[in-house]
C-alpha cells in the first residue's frame, strides 16, 4: 500500500512541478525535507524517551495489571457473548489499556492474542463474530489519554503551548469511542431481534 | 468549555505523580527502570527515522510542486460549506490508510501554517482521536484469516468521522 502511495506522491509532485514551473522548488524541498526529518527525530527522541521511560515504570509497577482488573465491568457490558473468565477478556483489557497509554507496540501482541481467542469461540471461522467486530471498532477508536507524538511535533515546530490540545483531544477521542461503542451495541441488538 | 484547557495543563503532571507514586509503593527501582525504558524510546525513534525521511521528502515534493495547493483549491467550495479547512482534507483521507504518511502531511502543515494556527490546532486534536482503520483491520483480521468483516469498517469509519466532526467543533469553540 505504502509503496504505491509513496511512488505516486513523488511522481505526481514532479509532473505537477514540471507544469507549474516549480522545479527548483521541488528539488529544494526534497533536500530540505530530508534534513527536516532528521532534525525532527533528534528533538523527538527527548519526548518519546521520557514517555517510554515513564511507561516502563508503569509496567513494572503493575499499573497496567491493576487497570486491567478494573476493566472487568466495562468488558462485561461490551462483550456479553464472552464467558466471564475467558482468556480473551484479559487480552482485550491489556490491549485497551496499552492503547490508552499510547503504547502502540505493547498493544498489538495482546490484541492479536485476543483475536485468536475470539476465533476459538467463533462458530463460523471465515466471518467475524460480534465480539471481534466490537473489539476492533473499539480498538481503532480507542481513547487516547495523551497524544505524546503530536505534542512533540508541536513543540518542534515552535508551538507556544504544545500541550494545550490534550484536553480537547481527550474529549474528541471520547466522542469517537462513544460513537463506536453505540454503533457496535446497535448492531448487536439488531442481530438478536 | 474552558475546563478542557485545565485538563491540558494538569494531565501530564498528574500522570507523572500517579506513575511515580505507584512505582514507589510497589518498590520498583524507579530511576533504573526509567533509564531502561528511555533506551527503548531511542530505538523507537531511530527505527522510524528512515520512514519519516522517505515520507517527508515525498510530501515536500508534493507541496513544493503546487499539487497540494491545487487539490486544496478544488475542494475548497465544498469544505467552505462545512466550515472545514480544506488544507486538512488530505490528512483526514490519508489518516484511514497510513499512519506514517499522515505524519508527513501533519508535519508539512505545521511547518507551513504553524502548530498554533487554527488549522494547526484542529489537526492536532484530530490526530488525537482518529486511527489508521484499514491498516489495523488488515493486521488483525489477516492474523486469524477472517474474510467477512461485517460491520467493522462501517463502525470504525463512523467513529473516526465523529472524532473529526467533534474536533472541528471544539477547535472553533475554544480557539475560533
Amino acid at each position: 500500500m505504502l509503496n504505491y502511495l509513496w511512488a505516486y506522491m513523488i511522481i505526481i509532485g514532479i509532473i505537477v512541478g514540471a507544469f507549474t514551473g516549480n522545479m527548483p522548488e521541488v528539488t529544494q524541498a526534497a533536500i530540505d525535507s530530508s534534513k527536516d526529518a532528521v532534525q525532527l527525530c533528534i528533538t523527538l527522541v527527548g519526548v518519546i524517551a521520557m514517555w517510554t521511560g515513564l511507561m516502563r515504570i508503569a509496567e513494572k509497577a503493575g499499573i497496567i495489571r491493576a487497570l486491567t482488573r478494573k476493566m472487568r465491568p466495562i468488558l462485561r457490558f461490551l462483550f456479553p457473548d464472552i464467558p466471564d473468565n475467558h482468556p480473551a477478556k484479559k487480552y482485550i483489557a491489556t490491549n485497551m489499556i496499552a492503547n490508552m497509554l499510547g503504547l502502540g507496540w505493547a498493544a498489538t501482541p495482546p490484541g492479536l492474542k485476543a483475536m485468536e481467542k475470539l476465533q476459538e469461540l467463533n462458530p463460523n471461522k471465515e466471518v467475524a463474530s460480534n465480539a471481534m467486530c466490537t473489539f476492533l471498532i473499539i480498538n481503532i477508536s480507542s481513547v487516547q489519554l495523551l497524544p505524546i507524538n503530536i505534542i512533540a511535533y508541536r513543540s518542534q515546530y515552535g508551538s507556544a503551548n504544545p500541550a494545550e490540545i490534550i484536553g480537547p483531544a481527550l474529549l474528541a477521542t471520547m466522542v469517537s469511542t462513544l460513537v463506536g461503542v453505540i454503533f457496535a451495541k446497535l448492531m448487536l441488538r439488531r442481530k438478536k431481534v | 468549555m474552558r475546563f478542557v484547557l485545565y485538563i491540558s495543563e494538569y494531565l501530564i503532571p498528574l500522570v507523572f505523580i500517579y506513575i511515580v507514586g505507584f512505582g514507589l509503593i510497589s518498590k520498583v527501582p524507579l530511576f533504573d527502570e526509567f533509564i531502561e525504558g528511555a533506551k527503548d524510546g531511542f530505538k523507537v525513534v531511530f527505527s522510524i527515522m528512515p520512514t519519516l525521511i522517505g515520507l517527508m521528502v515525498a510530501v515536500g515534493i508534493l507541496r513544493a510542486s503546487g499539487a497540494l495547493d491545487f487539490l486544496t483549491m478544488i475542494i475548497t467550495p465544498v469544505t467552505n460549506i462545512l466550515k472545514f479547512p480544506s488544507e486538512i482534507v488530505p490528512i483526514a483521507l490519508m489518516r484511514t490508510v497510513s499512519s506514517s504518511a499522515t505524519t508527513g502531511l501533519v508535519l508539512d502543515l505545521f511547518k507551513t501554517y504553524g502548530p498554533d494556527s487554527l488549522i494547526g490546532r484542529m489537526t492536532s486534536i484530530m490526530m488525537g482521536c482518529t486511527e489508521t482503520i484499514f491498516y489495523t483491520l488488515s493486521v488483525y483480521f489477516l492474523a486469524i484469516n477472517i474474510r467477512k468483516t461485517r460491520y467493522t469498517i462501517t463502525g470504525a469509519l463512523l467513529a473516526n468521522l465523529a472524532g473529526i466532526v467533534f474536533s472541528v467543533y471544539i477547535t472553533y469553540s475554544l480557539f475560533g
